[in-house]
């Protein structure tokens, strides 16, 4: 049958096509593409690998810094303490001082004012003494008609002198 | 509830009316058959007193032939045809000339277009009854024209580095970045070949042979494909093309085989000496018989496949003589049937593609393994 006689010239067509079709595509399309797709998949492999690096060198970093972390809150609940301890320190004695100041103040306030009192009492018996003085001098002045009206008188300018 | 009845009344309605219009396609396709068939019948009568030199030979004789034209169909020929339209005094066929180049002691070599051949003797060449070329004077010459197949092929080829270089480019362009467009396609393409039909038998010999591979198999699967286009050349449902393909494939066996490869087959390890006696001649034959079964395969399927849709379709030609109404009804099943091995074939393009692209992967494969010098050698491979 004809079908299946092989003829010479197809297969010496086909020969020399196939050989430049595999010369042309390989050096064409089948290096770069295939030079492409290692490439490719180098890249990709070589992400995920760096990837996971990272990942591993975060997770590291990250307890470094919670690390950090720790100490740092430590630190400032300690200057915390510290600040607050001197703060009632300062209190404390800032009270004290007051304390003690204004004890020294009341006490000399009090003796001021003793100061002033025993002034006021010495003024007093002085403007006694000085009315008593007064008053006798008037009576002295005054002629002493009765006894009654001595003791009128008398008791007239003990009001007036109360009445100042 | 009231607009999802109505959505699936719509729904029915739309696909009723699409059953509607297939029923029509097909209908019409009929009638324009069975016409056609009644139109070429009635033709013949008027010629068959003087058939011309440019009466297609298939109704020559009145009655359709469809061996004939079926296997017009499947086998090379010196020009493209396409098709042939009735005209006043016979046929006149639409093909396109391809040149013919020939060889012969006397003449030496002769070039010229196939259609200058109608018009008389070129060299001493002429056409015989059967429309092939032959000698008058009974030497014989080597063919070595241009064919409808080496066409064919040269068309593919071109289509084939035009396609892959423009794939090619993406690699450049955007180097280690995602594919895409074309590039997307053909890798995805070029990997399967890679990962499924190399890697997994020639491990580290891949690169070696990868080339090779990936050529036969875009060049199988788009000649496969471009022979199923009405008008398509049958190419790679022709034994010259197949048995081309598989000499490449055994020529790689041989030049890459190691001597473990033929110790194996010429003095098989472990076996009984009576048993080598059978044995030995079985594995002699298989060095021939692997190669020779993947030249059977590749042309039997494609050509098998071609076979069944064109016979489907001569089916309506064959009952259109007995009646315009038996090839009118012959005609509803004949498209459904040939439609149905088309899109099998479609599949069967890409299939026939990978096995011969595999077996010849895994021939190779067998022929360079090393046994157990392998390590030795695989060390020896490493860049």
């Amino acid at each position: 049958m004809e079908l299946l006689k092989p003829e010479l010239g197809l297969i010496i067509w086909t020969t020399i096509i196939l050989l430049s079709l595999i010369f042309i595509l390989t050096k064409f399309a089948w290096k770069p593409i295939l030079k492409g797709l290692n490439d490719r998949e180098k890249t990709i492999a070589e992400a995920l690998n760096t990837a996971e690096k990272t990942k591993l060198e975060m997770a590291a970093m990250k307890s470094q810094h919670e690390a950090l972390l720790n100490e740092a809150r430590q630190e400032r609940s300690l200057i915390l303490k510290e600040a607050k301890d001197m703060k009632d320190a300062i209190i404390g004695e800032a009270r004290d001082k007051a304390k003690s100041e204004g004890a020294k103040m009341i006490e000399e306030a009090k003796r001021e004012i003793d100061n002033q009192k025993m002034a006021a009492i010495i003024e007093v018996k002085n403007a006694a003494g000085n009315l008593v003085l007064e008053v006798s001098e008037k009576i002295l002045r005054r002629e002493l008609n009765s006894k009654d009206e001595q003791v009128k008188y008398i008791n007239t300018l003990i009001e007036q002198s109360k009445l100042n | 509830m009231c607009e999802y009845l109505c959505a699936t009344k719509k729904r029915v309605i739309a696909l009723k009316v699409l059953k509607f219009k297939l029923f029509i396609t097909i209908f019409l396709l009929s009638v324009f058959s069975v016409s056609l068939v009644s139109a070429a019948h009635g033709e013949e009568e008027t010629n068959s007193t003087a058939p011309t030199e440019h009466n297609e030979s298939k109704k020559e004789d009145g009655k359709f032939n469809a061996k004939k034209v079926i296997l017009e169909h499947i086998s090379d020929s010196h020009e493209w045809h396409f098709f042939s339209y009735p005209t006043g005094d016979g046929y006149k066929d639409v093909a396109l000339p391809l040149p013919c180049i020939l060889y012969n002691d006397v003449n030496g070599f002769s070039f010229f277009l196939f259609n200058k051949l109608h018009h008389g003797a070129i060299d001493g060449y002429s056409l015989n009854a059967e429309h092939h070329i032959g000698r008058s004077d009974g030497e014989g010459f080597y063919d070595l024209s241009i064919t409808k197949n080496v066409f064919a092929m040269m068309i593919s080829s071109i289509l084939l580095i035009w396609l892959f270089r423009s794939a090619a480019k993406g690699y450049g362009a955007r180097p280690n970045q995602a594919p895409t467009g074309l590039q997307n396609l053909m890798e995805v393409l070029v990997s399967f070949v890679r990962d499924e039909a190399a890697k997994p038998f020639l491990g580290k010999k891949t690169d070696k042979y990868l080339p090779y591979l990936l050529t036969v198999f875009f060049f199988i699967w788009i000649n496969n494909m471009l022979g199923l286009l009405p008008g398509g050349a049958n190419v790679t449902g022709n034994i010259a093309v197949t048995t081309t393909l598989a000499l490449f494939t055994f020529i790689l066996i041989l030049t890459g085989s190691r001597k473990h490869y033929w110790m194996h087959i010429l003095n098989p390890p472990g076996i009984p000496f009576g048993v080598k006696l059978i044995l030995v001649p079985v594995e002699i034959l298989g060095i021939i018989t692997k190669p020779f079964a993947l030249l059977i395969r590749l042309f039997a399927n494609m050509t098998a496949g071609h076979l069944i849709v064109l016979s489907f379709l001569s089916m309506i030609f064959i009952f259109g003589q007995m009646s315009p109404i038996a090839g009118g009804g012959i005609s509803i099943f004949s498209i459904a049937f040939s439609t149905f091995i088309y899109l099998l074939e479609m599949l069967v393009c890409a299939l026939q593609a990978y096995i011969f692209t595999m077996l010849s992967s895994v021939f190779i494969s067998e022929a360079i393994a090393g046994g157990h010098d392998h390590d030795e050698h695989a060390a020896e491979d490493l860049p």
